[in-house]
């Protein structure tokens, strides 16, 4: 072997060993590296029950419910799959809205209601102008359709 | 295949030359882009229906943090080749890349959480896309530490070089961290395979930017690689000729 491909396998060595490294730590922590956990994996029992975990979904529309004169709220967490509802006291980011994602952080109840203390949103990759979205809201009967992958994964 | 321009990429007062004649090339047309695609998006674009003004933000952080990846992709590779073929050319190269990549990387972070904070309710969190950027800055800033800890040029070269091609991993994990695992970053919109999810009149001022950007870099990075060849070179008689 000459010094130049002892080299380039060098090069190609560090790439192999370094991806394999990373695969195999992205498979060991693949449920730490989960940022939030969706309905069906909290149904599914792979969510941690005794301790605080972020659920995400999407808000079902209809369910927000304020209760006046304080900051309490509730609403119903969903993958279009199981539901989860969720119980909030506190200010919600701009863009938490009936039909999109949501992301909420806290501790599952034994009555079943995930009880919230902190709420982010999450927004999804369309952007469009607001005639547009009125638009397409027309055309399917004054509702927006909702993307129903409410996870980012790869589209089925 | 005629290889004698690559060879001659070699010589560090050809480099020098080629560099100084190309790099008006690269930065007026950055300069005016960049202006230009400001202007396309902060004043043109329509706003979005559900982020409103604050969407704009994506015409500064979307281009950074594409060209953050970008970036080291080119400094890896330059310091590969330097590697393989001992070419001091590209190891000069791939130094000058680092601090651009890291400004990039280091805006694309700022610009995210001045944009998190209204949309998702906080600035940072510690997500898989944000915490594999985050990354990308600590790999750009270690690269550049242990280049300067270390005196012997030829030394500082390989062993940045090594460290380059090993954070080469950190760049699929960045791009489909939102893919493989829940995320609360958005799937790309436009740096997919499928049709741009922003329709023409938003989108074309961030496809600017991102040409803008890149014109911007190869600029800077040729007036960085003049300055690092020249003191690489400071002992040669062709630079004393060059500087008097």
């Amino acid at each position: 072997m000459t010094p130049r491909r002892r080299r380039i396998a060098l090069v190609v060595g560090i790439l192999a060993g370094v991806s394999l490294a990373a695969l195999l730590a992205a498979r060991a922590f693949q449920d730490n590296v989960m940022f939030f956990f969706d309905p069906s994996q909290v149904a599914a029992g792979s969510a941690p029950l005794d301790k605080r975990f972020r659920l995400g979904g999407m808000v079902r529309p209809g369910t927000v419910a304020r209760t006046a004169g304080s900051l309490e709220m509730q609403f119903v967490v969903t993958d279009f799959q199981r539901d989860v509802p969720v119980r909030y006291s506190g200010v919600v980011p701009d863009l938490f809205r009936e039909n999109q994602g949501v992301v909420a952080h806290g501790k599952l109840g034994s009555d079943g209601i995930f009880v919230a203390d902190e709420i982010l949103a999450k927004h999804d990759e369309n952007y469009m102008p607001p005639e547009v979205a009125r638009a397409i809201k027309e055309k399917h009967g004054g509702v927006m359709p909702v993307n129903p992958d409410i996870r980012n994964g790869p589209r089925t | 295949m005629d290889w004698t321009w690559f060879h001659r990429l070699a010589s560090p007062p050809h480099i020098y030359r080629v560099a100084g004649t190309l790099t008006p090339w690269f930065a007026w047309p950055a300069g005016l882009l960049i202006v230009s695609a400001l202007y396309a998006g902060l004043f043109l674009a329509p706003p979005d229906y559900q982020q409103g003004e604050g969407f704009r933000m994506i015409y500064v952080h979307a281009p950074s943090a594409w060209l953050s990846v970008m970036i080291y992709g080119v400094m890896a590779t330059a310091a590969a080749v330097g590697l393989i073929w001992r070419m001091k050319v590209a190891h000069a190269a791939a130094a000058s890349c680092a601090a651009i990549g890291a400004s990039f990387t280091f805006v694309s972070l700022v610009t995210g959480m001045l944009w998190g904070k209204p949309m998702w309710g906080t600035y940072w969190v510690w997500d898989p896309r944000l915490t594999a950027q985050l990354v990308l800055l600590i790999l750009y800033l270690g690269y550049m530490a242990l280049r300067s800890g270390i005196d012997d040029l030829g030394r500082a070269d390989r062993a940045s070089a090594v460290l380059a091609i090993i954070g080469v991993v950190n760049l699929p994990i960045i791009r489909y961290s939102v893919e493989w695992w829940n995320s609360i970053h958005q799937a790309p919109s436009v740096m997919k395979m499928e049709r741009p999810s922003m329709p023409f009149d938003m989108l074309a001022p961030l496809l600017m930017m991102l040409l803008g950007f890149t014109l911007l870099f190869a600029a800077v990075m040729l007036v960085r690689m003049r300055a690092e060849v020249l003191r690489r070179e400071r002992g040669a008689s062709w630079v004393k000729e060059v500087v008097s």
